[in-house]
């Protein structure tokens, strides 16, 4: 019996790229080459890794710290730059409360630090500039969605691309300055004068997704899990396939 | 292996003797009260009226359970902890279901099945070697600290297979086909590992 068992069910959504284990499979050494405030409580950190396979919108890897003792603690980030031969990737973190690895980032780190990674990791969550995407994050889980914005900017990609983001004001809407035509943010506590306060609704996504492009979207969705099965909801309702919505939650 | 400047970490959950409190596998940390959700497509909505568990493949009575049929078999309670293959490890869950035994007991498992995957009502799937689904050491699970498994943690039904990463106890649970060869679930085709033993620290293929 060797054909292939497909399951009586929809969704099995395929992964976007083929994935090798082999460079995932590698601790490799990082140093900070920059930091950059991006909001009261979100830093980009800038790693030197001459080592890196390259990777694809997206993706995310693991990162490890090491105490004097031998003691480890490792966490999964996502990656927040775009592919690029620079030697150089970039990820953003939020300062968790009493995080072990996001409070060394933030109250430690320095230029010329070293930590280890590991990656890139996973290709269900990947965007390879291919087909229509309509991104939906909240908070810091814009950090993958702003890498395949970055790429569709540098590459000039023709395939369209829609970001919708969520943040508390405009002070904690990471990467605010780079935001383009693609961007629609929305504010849930505060905002500017004349823009609406209030979460994502289905008057963002609906309109969007009714005028949906050739082939449709592929729709990535990135943040808590409330704001994940929130966005997939409006989604959903608004006529997006099941079988063509991406989710990562934190956790 | 360098050290990391200025980095300490937490209190060592591990490791020195005398320290009590459970064992954490390598590389993973206590989440303490959350309970994380971590599953990549829409939530569906799954009644327990709508909800079938069939097993099929290589056995000789292919059946499909519904839920009150389900609930009619013997069954046991798991207590203790799962593990998160993106690092965190809850401690003492208190799952109660069915052992997946019952059920293979009364399709009568082929001599040459060896592996299974497991299917969700939404597609998902997940690859398991039939071994780590009999022993008393996976159920079909319903509820957790006594209430009936939240939409977004896999009710009305579960796979649990404690021992290992959590992304094999596949969630909104429909079946288990049985094979006799291994073949990658939706995971294990994006670069995770085919087993998944948190033990070893089987998180991605090739480790």
């Amino acid at each position: 019996m060797t054909e292939t068992f497909t399951p009586p069910t929809r969704f099995a959504v395929p992964g976007r790229i083929e994935v090798g284990g082999r460079a995932a499979s590698v601790w490799q050494t990082a140093t900070i080459s920059g930091i950059r405030r991006e909001t009261p409580r979100a830093t980009s950190f800038r790693l030197a890794v001459p080592g890196w396979a390259g990777h694809l919108p997206g993706q995310h890897l693991m990162l490890r710290l090491r105490a004097a003792d031998g003691y480890t603690a490792q966490r999964h980030y996502s990656l927040a730059s775009a592919p690029d031969d620079t030697g150089h990737i970039e990820l953003t973190l939020d300062h968790v409360e009493g995080g072990e690895v996001s409070g060394w980032f933030h109250t430690v780190a320095e230029v010329g630090d070293r930590v280890e990674v590991r990656g890139p990791l996973s290709g269900f969550f990947a965007w390879p500039g291919d087909r229509p995407a309509l991104l939906l994050g909240a908070g810091s889980g814009v950090v993958p969605l702003m890498s395949m914005v970055r790429h569709h900017r540098a590459r000039a990609l023709a395939a369209p691309l829609r970001l919708l983001v969520s943040a508390r004001s405009p002070r904690e809407l990471i990467y605010a300055r780079e935001y383009g035509a693609e961007t629609t943010p929305v504010f849930t506590r505060s905002a500017p004068p004349g823009v609406p306060i209030g979460r994502l609704t289905a008057a963002h996504v609906a309109p969007v997704v009714a005028d949906a492009p050739d082939g449709g979207w592929e729709a990535y969705v990135c943040g808590s899990n409330a704001f994940a099965e929130h966005a997939a909801r409006l989604l959903v309702g608004a006529g997006q396939p099941v079988d063509r919505i991406r989710i990562e939650r934190f956790g | 292996m360098n050290v990391t400047r200025g980095f300490t970490g937490r209190a060592r959950p591990q490791g020195a003797s005398g320290a009590s409190g459970p064992v954490l596998p390598p590389g993973q940390y206590d989440a303490r009260d959350d309970w994380p959700v971590l599953s990549a497509e829409v939530t569906p909505m799954l009644t327990a009226e709508e909800w079938t568990f069939r097993i099929d493949g290589l056995v000789t009575r292919p059946r499909t359970w519904d839920w009150a049929q389900a609930q009619e078999l013997p069954g046991s309670v798991y207590e203790g902890a799962v593990h998160c293959v993106t690092g965190w490890s809850k401690f003492g869950m208190r799952f109660s279901g069915v052992p997946l035994d019952v059920f293979l007991a009364e399709v009568r498992p082929d001599p040459s099945a060896t592996h299974a995957v497991a299917y969700s009502h939404t597609g998902y799937t997940a690859n398991l070697p039939l071994a780590d689904l009999t022993g008393g050491r996976a159920w079909i699970a319903f509820t957790q600290d006594g209430r009936p498994l939240a939409p977004e943690h896999g009710g009305p039904a579960r796979l649990l297979v404690p021992h290992l990463y959590f992304w094999k106890s596949a969630k909104w649970i429909a079946g288990l086909q049985l094979l006799d060869h291994d073949q990658p679930g939706f995971w294990e085709r994006n670069g995770y590992h085919a087993r998944g033993n948190p033990w070893e620290e089987q998180r991605y293929s090739g480790d």
